[in-house]
C-alpha cells in the first residue's frame, strides 16, 4: 500500500510499504477514506519528539471502512467508522474510569519503558506516533490495522459525510476536554491561547459549557476570524499587550478559566521564548512554553488553567510561585478520545458543532509531503489539510 | 526467621532496598554464592487472584508471555523443564521444582542444582485494595552465567533480567487483562520477526 512515511526533519514522503493484516483477535483493518494532517504531526515533522524512527507511517486522525476484522472485533465488514488516536484496551483499571489516553495496556510492553523512566508511569498507545507510545503506523496511508477495534472505533451512520465526523478521532474531543477541563461556571470568561484547530473547538465548546464570553488569542488575522465567527472575542498578540488586554476586558479581574492551546512550538518573539529556543537546541530544555506562563499570570486568582496542549519534556521560568499564590487549578493530559465520541457525534447529528469549517485543503494522499510543507509554512491560511487516498490526483 | 517481604528497618519491599546483600536476606538463603542477582517487581492486574494463580501454575502457559522464555514443560506436578533464550542465540535449559505452592496466593520454584543458570523464583497474588484486581508481585533471584561479564552482555542483549521481569509481567497483565498481547506490528510477519 502507499502510505507516507518520516525519514527526518521536514522529511516525509509517500512510500509503498508492506499492507497492514489482522494480528490479534481484536484487530480490524481500515481502508481510510480520510485522515488529516494535525498541529502536533508538525512537531514530528519538526523533529521535536524524540524516539522516532526513518519509515515510521504518520497520522492519527483517519476514518475509513472496515475491510477485514478479527474474531473477537465487533466490527463488520463495510461500517464506516472513525479511529479514535488513542489506543486502550477498554478492561484495564484507567479504562474503567473512562482514562483512556492513561490505558495500561495499549502500548506494547518493550515501548513501555522509555515512558515510565521519562514519565514515572508509562501512557497508552498512540498512532503514528512515535517509539514511546508504542510505534503504531499511522492512518496517513491507504490501510490501517487498528487494535482494540471493539473499544475504540465509532461506527458512522449513513447520511453523514466524512468531513464532518473526521475530527472525531483527536481534535474536537480534544477541544471538548479542555473547555470540560476549565470546569465553567455561568457568567465566566474563558480566555483561549492558540486558534489552531483545537484552540477554535474549544471556542465553541466553552460556549457550549456555559462561558458568557470567550477570548481567543493569536496572531494569524485569519484564525482570529474564525474565532470571531463562533462569538469569540479576539486579542491579536503582535498588535496589543495580551496580559493587558486581558485584563482590561474581564474589568481588572483576569479570566475565570484558561485555556493553553498553543503547546510546545510556541511562536512570537518573546525574550522567554528565545530562552527556550535556544535551549532546546542546545538540549538544555526540550520544550518552549510562552503560552502556559502567559496563561499562568493572567488567571485570575483561584482560577482554572487548561493545558490541552502538548509538552514533551521539561522546563524551566514556570511561574510556579503564581501559580500558589493565586490558588490555581492545573488540569491537562491526552485526550480520553473514546469517553467524548458518542455525545460529540450527537452533538454534531444535532446541529450544535460544525467542524467543516475548519478544513482548508484537501488532498490526495499522494501530495501528503506538500501537504505537510503548506501546513507548516502558510499557518494563517492552511488551518486543516484533509488527505484523501481516494481523491484524483489532479485535483 | 527474616521478614523475607521486606528489604530492612522501614516497610519498603525488599526489591528496592539500597542493601548489597539484600538477595539472600529476601530470599532466605544467607551465604549463598554471592554476586547474585535480586530481581523484581509488582503490578496490580484487573482479574481475581485464583483465575491469575490457576494460569500461572500451569508452567507450560508461561511461555506465552515470557518472551525470554521458548517452552516451559510440566515434567510432573511440582517439577518443570524450562528452556530459555540465552544472549547471543542459543538456549540454556535447566530443571526446576516447586517449593512452596499456596493455592490463590504464591508459587516458589527453584533450580535443580545441577542447573547452568542456577536460579529461583516467586510469584504472589493479593487482594488489591479498593476492589482493582490483584497484586501480582514477582520476585526473582538467580546467579548469572559467567558471573559479571554475563550480565554485561545480557545488558547488552537487552536481555537484563530486570528488563525481563518487568516486560513479561506487562505481558502478563496484558494477556490476561485484554485476551491478547498489545503489538505494533502492522502484519503478522513482522510481529514474527520481531520475536525472533
Amino acid at each position: 500500500m502507499r502510505a507516507l512515511t518520516w525519514h527526518g526533519k521536514h522529511d516525509v514522503r509517500v512510500e509503498t510499504v508492506d499492507d497492514p493484516g489482522i494480528v490479534n483477535p481484536r484487530d480490524a483493518i481500515i481502508k481510510v477514506t480520510a485522515t488529516a494532517i494535525c498541529g502536533s504531526d508538525l512537531h514530528l515533522y519538526d523533529g521535536y519528539i524524540p524516539t522516532m524512527r526513518k519509515g515510521d507511517i504518520l497520522g492519527h486522525e483517519f476514518m475509513g471502512e472496515v475491510v477485514e476484522t478479527g474474531p473477537a472485533s465487533g466490527l463488520k465488514a463495510g461500517q464506516r467508522v472513525v479511529v479514535p488516536f488513542t489506543i486502550a484496551c477498554g478492561a484495564c483499571y484507567h479504562c474503567s474510569k473512562q482514562q483512556y489516553s492513561a490505558c495500561d495496556n495499549g502500548n506494547p510492553a518493550d515501548d513501555q519503558d522509555i515512558a515510565e523512566t521519562l514519565y514515572g508511569q508509562p501512557m497508552s498507545g498512540l498512532f503514528g506516533y512515535s517509539h514511546m507510545t508504542g510505534g503504531y503506523s499511522g492512518g496517513q496511508a491507504e490501510y490501517v490495522r487498528v487494535p482494540f477495534s471493539d473499544v475504540g472505533p465509532i461506527v458512522i451512520p449513513d447520511g453523514l459525510e466524512d468531513e464532518e465526523v473526521l475530527f472525531l478521532s483527536d481534535i474536537l474531543p480534544t477541544g471538548w476536554m479542555a473547555a470540560e477541563n476549565a470546569e465553567i461556571e455561568p457568567g465566566d470568561t474563558v480566555a483561549v491561547w492558540g486558534c489552531g484547530p483545537v484552540g477554535l473547538f474549544s471556542v465553541q465548546s466553552a460556549f457550549l459549557l456555559g462561558a458568557e464570553q470567550v477570548i481567543a488569542i493569536d496572531h494569524f488575522p485569519h484564525r482570529l476570524e474564525l474565532a470571531r465567527r463562533f462569538g469569540a472575542r479576539t486579542i491579536n498578540f503582535e498588535e496589543s499587550k495580551t496580559y493587558e488586554a486581558l485584563m482590561e476586558m474581564t474589568g481588572g479581574i483576569g479570566p475565570d478559566a484558561v485555556i493553553d492551546a498553543v503547546g510546545l512550538e510556541a511562536h512570537g518573539f518573546f525574550v522567554d521564548n528565545v530562552v527556550d529556543q535556544i535551549k532546546a537546541s542546545t538540549f538544555l530544555g526540550t520544550d518552549r512554553t510562552h503560552s502556559i506562563r502567559q496563561a499562568i499570570i493572567a488567571c485570575r486568582k483561584g482560577g482554572r488553567v487548561s493545558m490541552p496542549a502538548v509538552y514533551g519534556g521539561f522546563v524551566d521560568k514556570f511561574p510556579l510561585g503564581a501559580f500558589m499564590e493565586k490558588g490555581l487549578t492545573l488540569k491537562t493530559g491526552q485526550t480520553h478520545v473514546q469517553r467524548y465520541m458518542p455525545a460529540l457525534l450527537a452533538a454534531i447529528m444535532e446541529g450544535k458543532i460544525d467542524t467543516t469549517f475548519l478544513i482548508s485543503h484537501r488532498l490526495p494522499l499522494e501530495k501528503a509531503a506538500e501537504g505537510y510543507r503548506m501546513f507548516h509554512d502558510q499557518q494563517n491560511e492552511v488551518t486543516k489539510v484533509v488527505l484523501k487516498p481516494g481523491l484524483d490526483q489532479a485535483a | 526467621m527474616p521478614d523475607r517481604d521486606r528489604g530492612g528497618a522501614d516497610d519498603a519491599p525488599a526489591i528496592t532496598s539500597k542493601r548489597s546483600d539484600v538477595a539472600d536476606h529476601a530470599t532466605g538463603r544467607p551465604g549463598g554464592a554471592g554476586g547474585d542477582t535480586l530481581v523484581g517487581r509488582s503490578v496490580t492486574i484487573a482479574r481475581p487472584p485464583g483465575e491469575l494463580y490457576a494460569f500461572w501454575r500451569d508452567f507450560s502457559n508461561l511461555a506465552s508471555f515470557m518472551d525470554d522464555v521458548e517452552r516451559v514443560e510440566m515434567l510432573d506436578d511440582a517439577r518443570s523443564h524450562w528452556v530459555v533464550k540465552a544472549p547471543g542465540g542459543g538456549t540454556v535449559e535447566w530443571d526446576a521444582r516447586i517449593v512452596d505452592d499456596r493455592e490463590g496466593a504464591l508459587i516458589a520454584w527453584t533450580s535443580e542444582t545441577d542447573a547452568d543458570v542456577e536460579n529461583s523464583g516467586r510469584i504472589e497474588f493479593r487482594d488489591a485494595p479498593g476492589g482493582r484486581g490483584t497484586i501480582v508481585t514477582a520476585v526473582m533471584r538467580y546467579d548469572p552465567p559467567a558471573g559479571a561479564i554475563g550480565r554485561l552482555v545480557a545488558r547488552f542483549f537487552r536481555r537484563d533480567p530486570a528488563v525481563q521481569v518487568r516486560r513479561n509481567l506487562r505481558r502478563f497483565k496484558q494477556l490476561m487483562e485484554t485476551g491478547e498481547i498489545a503489538t505494533a506490528a502492522r502484519n503478522r510477519a513482522q510481529r514474527d520477526a520481531e520475536k525472533e
